[in-house]
């Protein structure tokens, strides 16, 4: 599988799931793309977050990944 | 009195004890912060949750520096229309520098650049040793990120499923005991995984510490997820000279401290000898002797004797792995892994051995899973195998109490098949 590939399966993957869940694992990610090894998809997912595709939400303590603009914004968090 | 009435707070001002109310109370009068209200507002919000016995802070958010997936912590309050000062308050992590040396003009550009950017106030130093700045609105993250990486030559911190700002302690900039150079170790790895420490690349959080010697002055043992503690293969060097003058008296045992009360005369037999755990040393005759072999680098001889007693010649450090603090079953201390590595530059072999645990942990580790419990899950035998170590008994802590090594079929001759009637004539039922 190519990159532009596996983005395109992540996408796919979230948008499908975006009405029941906003916010992923990084973990979650490597079912959607069971071809690559964790650490490239790792790679694509933090490729994918510089590209405007994706999201970070940190706890502090743990990270989260989301379609962007998914889920609570900033203006909803206060 | 200030923007807020805060009486329980103001019990923590009294006593011989340095405050941090005081601390922002000061910086409420006195700083130059541009985010004015915050440090009132923190004061306030902290006297209602004293009342209330709950926290008011919501922790968390989306907020961050452009391509960066840790550093900053996004933090709201729940009463915003109470205290405006700190209804948004995120924390930034600063990545300090090694052993954390920095001039005093150094620190005033941090703080000077933190007043322009944020509520002025600092923890000096988080538990993973980052420089912290506490509270600041999101349209100063990124500004505030432009001037500390451009203008101060310096980055942010680990936070997150990220590997953490990486720790060591003085090592040899100040200590006769350091094995290794933590300064520049610490130094290295932080450069070579930059990546791991900027973007959320794990299960969890993953954490290196770097101690000198194993007296652990960044406790490296207890709190990181590898642990690298510097040791020693030869024998410590004993200065019999030195020895005398310290029975003698003429030399102060551990180099004048604890020397406000008086202890008595120096009994080496009393504070040294009996006290080693292995009792591995014997005074007589005016000379010590110590069964090398035996030694399990406590510490305790060393530090009581520091001009008679020097670490061995041949230096490097012990890796440990699995250390957490203590949100699922209890704390955990790391485990002994390698036993002795060479610590020198590029760290290769340190970096090949994380990379595999890396790896493993990646691809096995649950969400929110430390190392230290996946090991414990899976057991020592299948982390040995994933990073390619024989079991050897130095790994074990005391008998039975460590996850036991199994044998594998194929390490057996003949296997697990037996002759169950050659048995039974040597063993009757």
């Amino acid at each position: 599988m190519t990159e532009d590939e596996a983005k395109k399966a992540i996408l796919e993957n979230l948008q499908g799931k975006s009405k029941t869940k906003s916010k992923f694992y990084l973990k979650d990610f490597y079912s959607m793309v069971p071809d690559m090894k964790p650490r490239e998809i790792k790679n694509i997912v933090n490729k994918m977050v510089q590209e405007g595709h994706l999201e970070y939400w940190s706890s502090g303590s743990t990270t989260l990944i989301g379609l962007k603009g998914m889920g609570k914004q900033h203006q909803e968090e206060d | 009195m200030g923007k807020h009435n805060t009486p329980m707070l103001d019990e923590l001002e009294k006593g011989p004890w340095p405050s941090f109310v005081s601390d922002i109370k000061q910086q409420a009068d006195k700083g130059k912060h541009i985010l004015k209200e915050a440090p009132n507002d923190l004061l306030g919000i902290m006297e209602m949750s004293y009342v209330d016995k709950v926290t008011h802070w919501k922790h968390g958010g989306i907020v961050g520096v452009f391509g960066y997936g840790g550093g900053i912590i996004g933090r709201y309050c729940d009463q915003p229309q109470m205290f405006p000062g700190v209804a948004h308050f995120h924390t930034v992590r600063v990545n300090q520098p090694s052993s954390k040396y920095y001039t005093s003009d150094y620190l005033r550009k941090l703080c000077d650049l933190w007043e322009r950017h944020g509520s002025g106030l600092t923890n000096m130093h988080g538990s993973t040793g980052d420089i912290v700045f506490l509270g600041t609105t999101t349209d100063h993250l990124e500004p505030l990120f432009y001037e500390l990486t451009h203008d101060l030559n310096q980055d942010l911190g680990g936070s997150g499923s990220n590997l953490r700002t990486p720790e060591c302690c003085l090592g040899m900039s100040r200590c006769q005991f350091a094995c290794y150079d933590t300064e520049e170790t610490c130094h290295q790895m932080t450069n070579a995984y930059q990546e791991e420490l900027h973007r959320p690349a794990f299960p969890y959080k993953f954490k290196f510490k770097f101690d000198g010697c194993p007296n652990g002055c960044v406790a490296s043992i207890a709190r990181s997820d590898m642990s690298v503690i510097g040791t020693w293969r030869d024998d410590i060097r004993i200065d019999q000279a030195a020895v005398k003058a310290y029975v003698g008296g003429e030399l102060k045992p551990n180099a004048g401290a604890h020397s406000s009360r008086d202890w008595g005369k120096f009994d080496i037999q009393a504070e040294v000898i009996n006290r080693c755990p292995t009792e591995c040393m014997c005074y007589g005759d005016g000379k010590l002797e110590i069964n090398n072999a035996e030694c399990v680098r406590c510490m305790h001889c060393l530090n009581v004797m520091p001009r008679a007693l020097r670490i061995g010649e041949d230096r490097g450090a012990s890796v440990l792995f699995g250390a957490k603090a203590p949100i699922l079953e209890g704390a955990q201390m790391s485990t002994l892994t390698v036993p002795f590595m060479k610590m020198e530059a590029p760290f290769d072999e340190l970096k090949e051995l994380v990379e595999k645990v890396w790896d493993w942990w990646m691809e096995e580790g649950k969400n929110r899973e430390r190392l230290g419990e996946l090991i414990q899950r899976k057991s020592m035998q299948e982390f040995l195998r994933v990073i390619e170590l024989d079991p050897d008994p130095r790994m074990v802590d005391e008998p039975r109490s460590n996850p036991y090594i199994f044998w594998k079929e194929e390490e057996v001759e003949g296997g697990w098949t037996r002759d169950i009637d050659a048995y039974r004539k040597k063993h009757l039922r």
